[in-house]
């Protein structure tokens, strides 16, 4: 009986550790996120949040179901792999909106370049040219057509 | 700003993670877990000749580790959402136990062994004292001012055991902080199973370095002498550590330059260019040969008091000076690199940013102006015998 | 654009369909997606890539990330035959605006584009203290916006470099595999703006995903293979050199 009373300070250091324990584990069980551990060790709903993120590039399928007619054009050349926004840059608006929102004019000066600048580091087999001895800075669609850029009619013209 | 790079970095490496904020913390936590562990010498393995310094071992732990998580909490980029880390702790993530092993650390053993071995004097002095102060020690006493001789015993068994408890949280809480980084498999400066066991080493010399300098500096503030007896004793303890930490670092270092994998031709680089002052000149030659060169003199040459005392000072500071450089060139270094091994990137600090070089200083004097105010509220030396000793004659009577 | 206002005007109804269903798929809302179903990953094909920086200029623009990180990027690898362990690296704005002519022709020259490598294993997630990121049930590595401290674990434990922690958000960022558009059935903004096709989504769940006919064909190679997070991001014609 003595040993306990005279132990009483520590069964009193010994609760107030206790009230804390308790009132840790209560405030967690009130701030632990909802979703929590709905799939994993993470909230559920980040996925779903994330996955609802607005859309930039609206995807070459909907440019088409419009610019058929470009479509075709394309279909037929070396481009026709290279989707819209690719040079068109993003237009999710646009599609959200075709009436008011239209995509800016291009440049191919800038454009070709891009992609069609002679660098050695390039596949041998990907049509490249140092543009300044090739067109002479002249834009490419002075002689190309981007949409289908072989010079079919020009090569035809001349024979 | 730009951030010279020489060679090739990932693009998103340039810019560093961790600041001299993360290069702090270890530090701080290493005196902890260090300062501890020369406590426990006294209380269990019964060397006592290090009796006065062991309160004041435990209240530098104590302070130490107040401080120890402000600079990973001002690192954080939201620090308002650090309590998940209690809330959801991720199992998988050595980060994660950081929150336990700390509140363990800190209430389970510190705070406890602490309050243990001050009760007596917390008791008195809530009695012999007024104002603010009593108020404080009142709530200190949690209620009870049983200080009877068996409730004494009592406590002393107590301590002893939290001690025990104490011994291997402390190399979990210093061994742990080398596994956050031991274990990151993508750094191989990091990546390596020797980097607890170094990190708890470096630990404990610089926890016995620090308590050895405050103990002579707080004798000199008091003008008291200064037990040689037990600044001795801790300079040999610190010698015997000091020589297995540096073996331990010297062969993980001869295993990297044998074993030459494919990081090695980088890492060596950086060794040599970018670390070569922080690494080779202030952690090996100034921070560690130097002083176990100093301290083994002592230990060889029989040498007066007064030239121990010197050789004490300087050779603790040098090796403060020495882990310091030793955690800088761990956080630090492990970044400096590209995990392309291709190339090199620089540490820029800031001074007055919220991770600077201002917010380092302030966060590496704070701890010491803790420790000051646990002096006063808990003096770590036997009471003077004239004003309190009545007092607690007092408080015998009246129980 | 050779088309009259008549025309576009009978064509918008079609364009509103087609944008709606894809707005339509998103998970809370649609049954078209089920996250068990699939098990996404990419394959690049070094051997197709020019170095144009279309991706890393789509993915900027698709995700909003800031200038100067990069969620993909572009390396350009020059490795002399006579020291090819060592080989010259550079990646000028991540690759955004292509790359500059080479400055010297000896030795072999390529593209490497980079991103996340959607770890099954991956170590960015395992270090995580909170759970703020996560390898979701269909197999893409997110970080919870929401959630994330900023601790920056998860950038040193990841071994490609693909983790950044944004300066505005103070969260860690990453490729998210464009995971808004592929539980909508689009492809990802780099994918879909890939010129010459290097890079392909792929489905690895799915039995008719043209992967499994590439993956029996070809020598695919993941990065860092040594570091074993199975990564899924599959190159094909991965040079020994590249790191």
């Amino acid at each position: 009986m003595k040993a306990f009373k005279d132990a009483g300070h520590l069964f009193r250091l010994a609760s107030v550790f206790l009230v804390g324990g308790v009132l840790f584990l209560a405030l967690r069980g009130f701030l632990v996120p909802r979703s929590f551990g709905q799939y994993g060790h993470y909230r559920g709903n980040a996925i779903k949040e994330t996955a609802a993120l607005p859309i930039s590039y609206a995807g070459h399928q909907v440019c088409e179901s419009c610019h058929a007619d470009i479509l075709e054009v394309k279909s037929k050349g070396v481009h026709k792999r290279v989707a819209c926004e690719a040079c068109h840059g993003p237009l999710a608006k646009h599609a959200d909106d075709p009436a008011s929102i239209q995509p800016a004019k291009l440049d191919t000066a800038v454009l070709c370049v891009r992609c069609h600048e002679a660098n050695l580091a390039k596949p041998k087999s990907f049509p490249q040219v140092v543009s300044a001895e090739h067109s002479g800075g002249a834009p490419c669609d002075t002689c190309h057509q981007p949409h289908s850029p072989a010079i079919v009619a020009v090569a035809g013209a001349s024979q | 700003m730009q951030i010279p790079v020489e060679g090739f970095m990932y693009p998103n490496e340039v810019e560093l993670q961790w600041s001299v904020l993360i290069v702090l913390y270890p530090f701080l936590t290493g005196l902890v877990a260090g300062a501890f562990i020369l406590a426990s010498l006294e209380r269990v393995f019964m060397v006592k000749a290090v009796k006065p310094t062991y309160r004041l071992a435990l209240l530098t732990a104590l302070a130490f580790l107040i401080v120890a998580p402000l600079p990973l909490q001002l690192h954080l980029g939201h620090p308002e959402r650090s309590f998940e880390m209690y809330l959801t702790p991720h199992r998988s993530s050595a980060m994660a136990m950081f929150g336990f092993v700390y509140l363990w650390y800190l209430l389970a053993v510190l705070v406890v062994e602490i309050w243990l071995d001050y009760r007596r004097d917390i008791v008195v002095m809530s009695q012999g004292t007024t104002g603010w102060k009593r108020l404080v020690y009142r709530v200190l006493t949690l209620g009870s001012t049983n200080i009877s001789e068996h409730a004494l015993h009592i406590d002393e068994r107590v301590g002893w055991l939290v001690t025990v408890i104490g011994i291997p949280s402390a190399f979990l809480l210093h061994g742990y902080v080398g596994f956050i980084f031991g274990s990151v498999k993508a750094n191989p400066w990091w990546s390596s199973p020797l980097m607890p066991v170094v990190f708890l080493f470096s630990a404990m010399v610089s926890g016995i370095a620090i308590v050895m300098l405050l103990y002579m500096l707080m004798c000199r503030v008091r003008r008291e002498p200064i037990d040689m007896d037990c600044v001795d004793t801790v300079a040999k303890y610190l010698f015997y550590t000091f020589i297995i930490d540096f073996s331990l670092e010297m062969l993980d270092l001869i295993h990297r330059i044998y074993e030459a994998d494919e990081s090695f031709r980088s890492l060596d680089f950086m060794v040599h260019t970018r670390l070569f002052l922080s690494q080779v000149v202030i952690q090996i030659l100034l921070g560690t040969v130097l002083p176990i060169l100093l301290i083994g003199l002592t230990q060889v040459v029989k040498l007066a008091a007064t030239q121990r005392k010197r050789i004490y000072v300087a050779a603790g500071c040098l090796t403060m000076i020495g882990i310091f450089a030793m955690r800088w060139n761990v956080v630090i270094g492990g970044q400096l690199f590209s995990k392309s091994f291709l190339g090199y990137t620089t540490y820029k600090m800031g001074f007055a940013t919220r991770e600077g070089l201002l917010t380092a200083v302030v966060l590496t004097v704070l701890p010491f102006v803790i420790l000051g105010v646990l002096v006063k509220l808990l003096p770590p030396w036997p009471e003077k015998k004239s004003a309190l000793s009545s007092v607690a004659a007092a408080a015998y009577g009246a129980d | 654009m050779n088309m009259t206002r008549r025309q576009l005007l009978i064509l918008l109804p079609a364009a509103a369909v087609a944008w709606k269903s894809i707005l339509a798929g998103t998970p809370e809302a649609s049954p078209n997606y089920t996250m068990t179903e699939h098990w996404w990953g990419m394959l690049v094909d070094i051997t197709k890539c020019i170095g144009c920086g279309s991706c890393v200029r789509a993915c900027q623009m698709e995700n909003q990330v800031t200038d100067g990180y990069f969620r993909t990027w572009v390396e350009r690898y020059h490795v002399s035959d006579y020291d090819i362990e060592n080989p010259k690296v550079d990646s000028p704005d991540g690759g955004k605006n292509g790359f500059p002519p080479a400055a010297v022709s000896d030795g072999k020259n390529f593209f490497v584009p980079k991103m996340c490598n959607h770890c099954a294993d991956s170590p960015c997630t395992q270090v995580c203290p909170v759970g703020a990121t996560f390898v979701s049930p269909d197999g893409v590595v997110l970080v919870d916006q929401k959630y994330c401290l900023g601790c920056r674990y998860c950038v040193q434990a990841c071994p490609y470099g693909c983790r950044f922690v944004d300066p505005k958000k103070e969260t860690a960022q990453k490729c998210t595999l464009c995971y808004h558009r592929i539980t909508k059935g689009l492809t990802t903004a780099c994918c879909e703006n890939c010129p010459t096709g290097a890079r392909q989504l792929a489905d690895l769940k799915n039995p008719n995903d043209p992967i499994h006919e590439f993956l029996r064909t070809h020598a695919v190679q993941v990065l860092k293979p040594y570091l074993a997070t199975r990564s899924k991001l599959f190159y094909n014609g991965l040079d020994g050199s590249v790191r």
